[in-house]
């Protein structure tokens, strides 16, 4: 876990950050519907996933794959850094016993009309070299020591 | 108009180009103004940052939220947790509130029994900190000309979430497209 706190001049368009990879398990897609008040059964019952869904298991629910992506930004930024923005385009499901892999670089850095900095990049979560999920997240970073993105409000922080 | 009708308009609507009238007229309009049933709080957030072993000091330890964030915070993309109805609640059946009901309403509307979602784009505004009471509205964005796609043969829509908190503040955004689709015939 960061702890330290990435500002915008050490970082340039083709960094790429550590992968951080997790084995999957039917705890963490139960655990991760429970966490985000998902109690649709595809994501808790084996048999509703395979005879409804059409699946092998249980799979991640979009929230869950969301905090995923969060905590794989925000340990490479540090506390500081602020997420602005996120897409996602789910391509398949994870489910238990896959091991995922996220994976990222980034794609732009700059410096908004307002003074706020920003890192666009390019992330995938990837089973087995199968990308599962694409994802494009813009998060804003200190501009220097002094620098806090989470202070900014209303005009000044344009995501 | 009998149930027959009824179908066989529904189905004429799916597969033709023209959406009816009545489900354009939605585009744009402001539906399911809704209030949270529960404040925000730390129990989902520490479980969701368990889940996802997310060590981020501003979850964890309130020194770092103090000085950082002026307090504690919930993680952004917990954002629509904090809408979910509880599963039962008294005077309703288990498992009846639907999130997103747009969605829902499309597919009965178009006569499409499948359905996916494709791409969520989440836009994070003020900070979402424990003890506030979000509500969401949901807004139709806009609904495709028929595509046919290797699942089958529907509309993509478009629809937003806007989340706000009890003093109006804008906190977020969710803007999510749907795949409301027939399986064609083998």
């Amino acid at each position: 876990v960061t702890t330290t706190n990435l500002t915008i001049d050490n970082v340039a368009a083709g960094d790429r950050l550590p992968e951080l990879q997790h084995d999957v398990t039917a705890t963490t897609v139960v655990l991760g519907a429970l966490a985000s008040r998902d109690d649709r059964p595809m994501h808790h019952d084996r048999d509703f996933a395979q005879k409804r869904n059409g699946v092998q298991d249980i799979f991640l629910n979009t929230p869950n794959q969301a905090a995923w992506f969060e905590r794989y930004l925000t340990d490479w930024s540090g506390p500081k850094g602020r997420l602005g923005r996120i897409t996602f385009r789910m391509t398949g499901p994870v489910f238990p016993g896959d091991t995922m892999v996220l994976s990222g670089a980034v794609t732009e850095a700059w410096v908004d009309d307002v003074g706020c900095a920003w890192a666009k990049l390019d992330i995938e979560l990837t089973v087995s070299g199968v990308v599962k999920t694409r994802a494009s997240a813009s998060i804003a970073l200190p501009v220097g020591p002094d620098d806090n993105p989470w202070g900014r409000k209303g005009d000044r922080w344009r995501p | 108009m009998t149930q027959d009708e009824t179908e066989s308009q529904a189905s004429a609507t799916a597969g033709g180009d023209e959406l009816p009238a009545d489900v354009l007229a939605l585009i744009g309009v402001r539906q399911y103004e809704e209030e949270a049933e529960f404040p925000v709080e730390r129990g989902y957030i520490w479980t969701t940052c368990a889940t996802a072993e997310n060590g981020n000091p501003l979850f964890w330890d309130d020194d770092a939220a103090s000085e950082i964030t002026d307090g504690p915070i919930a993680p952004p993309t917990m954002l629509s947790v904090w809408l979910r109805a509880h599963h039962w609640a008294p005077g309703r059946e288990a498992g009846s509130q639907l999130p997103l009901r747009i969605h829902f309403d499309l597919k009965e509307q178009l006569d499409l029994p499948e359905a996916i979602m494709t791409e969520d784009v989440l836009v994070f505004h003020e900070p979402v900190r424990p003890g506030d009471r979000l509500k969401s509205s949901q807004i139709l964005k806009s609904i495709s000309d028929p595509k046919t796609t290797r699942l089958g043969t529907g509309r993509f829509w478009v629809i937003d979430v806007e989340y706000k908190n009890q003093r109006d503040e804008l906190v977020g955004i969710d803007t999510l497209t749907g795949f409301g689709y027939r399986r064609d015939a083998k």
